[in-house]
């Protein structure tokens, strides 16, 4: 769950926008607690709380006084549109990179990549 | 010399402690400061002067030289301060009829904020014997009671020094779990002193690293998470990635060598994996292992 060599509070960022992503938190509804993420991945709330303002700061999360947080409307788009701009750094670059390592010609990674594309 | 006790204040404030027993230096020069509301932890190797500082900030014990206010005050002798504060340390005595229920039973006479239903609580979920005499208790359960204590006091400073000998790591990790918990509902201060960096690291706020008796480090935990990282490949290879890089240890086997660096961005990790280095990230155990254990030399700069 919590990695090394990563900020605590980026990868509860993270984990709160994949779950935005991939669904499992819907606009408009409640997120967890600072407190209840604190307890569930066993870190400070300090820190959980970090990563829950970062969301609130960039629009994706906001409060409700006296209830708690919530999915922006338009949040799990704004999230899409920024992890496309981030690909090509996190997963193109290193492919790249390793693919060269390897002795592998960008012809033949590109019918490696044809070849996993047809059965998805 | 009273100060007014403000929230903003720091709740533990150290300038230029040194503690000397007879020709050895315990404590050298320590300047820090402890927020209030935060858990820290107070790290480093046996003989590194932890105690020593948790003896002093607690009045059990005078400096030699230096300043040392815990909620503003003196702590030595000074009720106001010391009925603020818990202190849970690995070698706790007792009277030696005791049983745990008398020491949960005079818990509130010490410490005003005692919950007597989270010590049951506690109780049961350590699954203590607190009617069986303190002196035969096992290792581990004479460590249970001193957590009980040190959680159910609720007290505003709580120090705990090496809290869990002889606990299993189930007990441990429901250690963990409770002071999460009991933390977030009643923030207060905590100083956590552990060799068991690896399972505490995510519950730190703040770190602070002793070793021979100075601070080597003092930062924010999420700060260090991933401030140094290991690089290993070959030995020029790794010696040109390194030059000019602060090193903190390094090791070489044959032909092949690895440092620990730190502070390495996004374009120094791309060019190392360019280069053919593996990298790899150092858990905060490790890195107050080299920072820590590594002869001076090792310290150096490689030319």
């Amino acid at each position: 769950m919590i990695e090394e060599g990563k900020p605590i509070f980026v990868q509860i960022a993270e984990q709160i926008e994949n779950d935005i992503i991939g669904g499992r938190l819907a606009e408009e509804h409640q997120v967890p607690s600072t407190n209840e993420f604190a307890a569930f991945y066993r870190i400070n709330p300090a820190t959980a709380g970090k990563g829950v303002n970062r969301l609130v700061d960039e629009g994706i999360l906001y409060k409700r006084r006296g209830i708690g947080m919530f999915v922006a409307t338009g949040a799990r788009e704004r999230l899409l549109e920024a992890r496309r701009m981030r690909f090509r750094d996190e997963f193109l670059t290193p492919l790249l990179d390793e693919a060269s390592k390897l002795g592998i010609s960008p012809e033949q990674l590109t019918q490696m990549i044809q070849k996993e594309g047809v059965t998805p | 010399m009273t100060a007014t006790l403000t929230q903003t204040d720091a709740v533990v404030s150290v300038g230029g402690l040194t503690k000397r027993f007879g020709s050895f230096t315990a404590v050298d020069d320590v300047s820090f400061s402890v927020q209030p509301n935060t858990i820290n932890g107070l790290l480093g190797r046996n003989g590194a002067g932890k105690t020593t500082i948790m003896q002093i900030l607690t009045g059990q014990d005078f400096p030699t030289a230096g300043d040392v206010r815990v909620f503003g005050e003196a702590p030595a002798e000074n009720p106001r301060v010391l009925s603020n504060i818990s202190f849970i340390k690995e070698s706790q005595r007792y009277p030696d009829d005791f049983q745990p229920r008398h020491v949960f039973e005079s818990a509130p006479w010490f410490f005003e904020n005692w919950d007597g239903d989270l010590a049951a609580r506690l109780v049961e979920d350590f699954r203590l014997p607190v009617k069986r005499r303190i002196k035969k208790l096992s290792r581990g359960q004479l460590s249970a009671v001193g957590v009980i204590v040190g959680l159910a006091a609720r007290a505003p400073l709580t120090f705990f020094d090496e809290p869990y000998l002889g606990l299993d790591a189930v007990a441990r990790q429901l250690f963990y779990d409770r002071l999460l918990e009991d933390y977030a509902e009643h923030p207060r201060t905590v100083i956590l002193s552990t060799h068991l960096i690896d399972e505490v690291a995510n519950l730190l706020e703040h770190v602070i690293v002793l070793d021979k008796g100075r601070i080597i480090i003092d930062e924010d935990a999420e700060r260090l998470r991933g401030s140094a990282t290991t690089v290993v490949g070959t030995r020029s290879a790794v010696d040109a990635f390194a030059e000019g890089r602060e090193v903190i240890a390094r090791e070489s086997v044959g032909g092949l060598a690895s440092v620990t660096v730190t502070g390495l961005d996004d374009a120094s990790r791309r060019q190392a994996a360019q280069t053919g280095l593996e990298l790899s990230t150092v858990s905060l155990q490790q890195l107050i292992v080299r920072k820590t254990n590594a002869p001076d030399t090792e310290f150096e700069n490689p030319s």
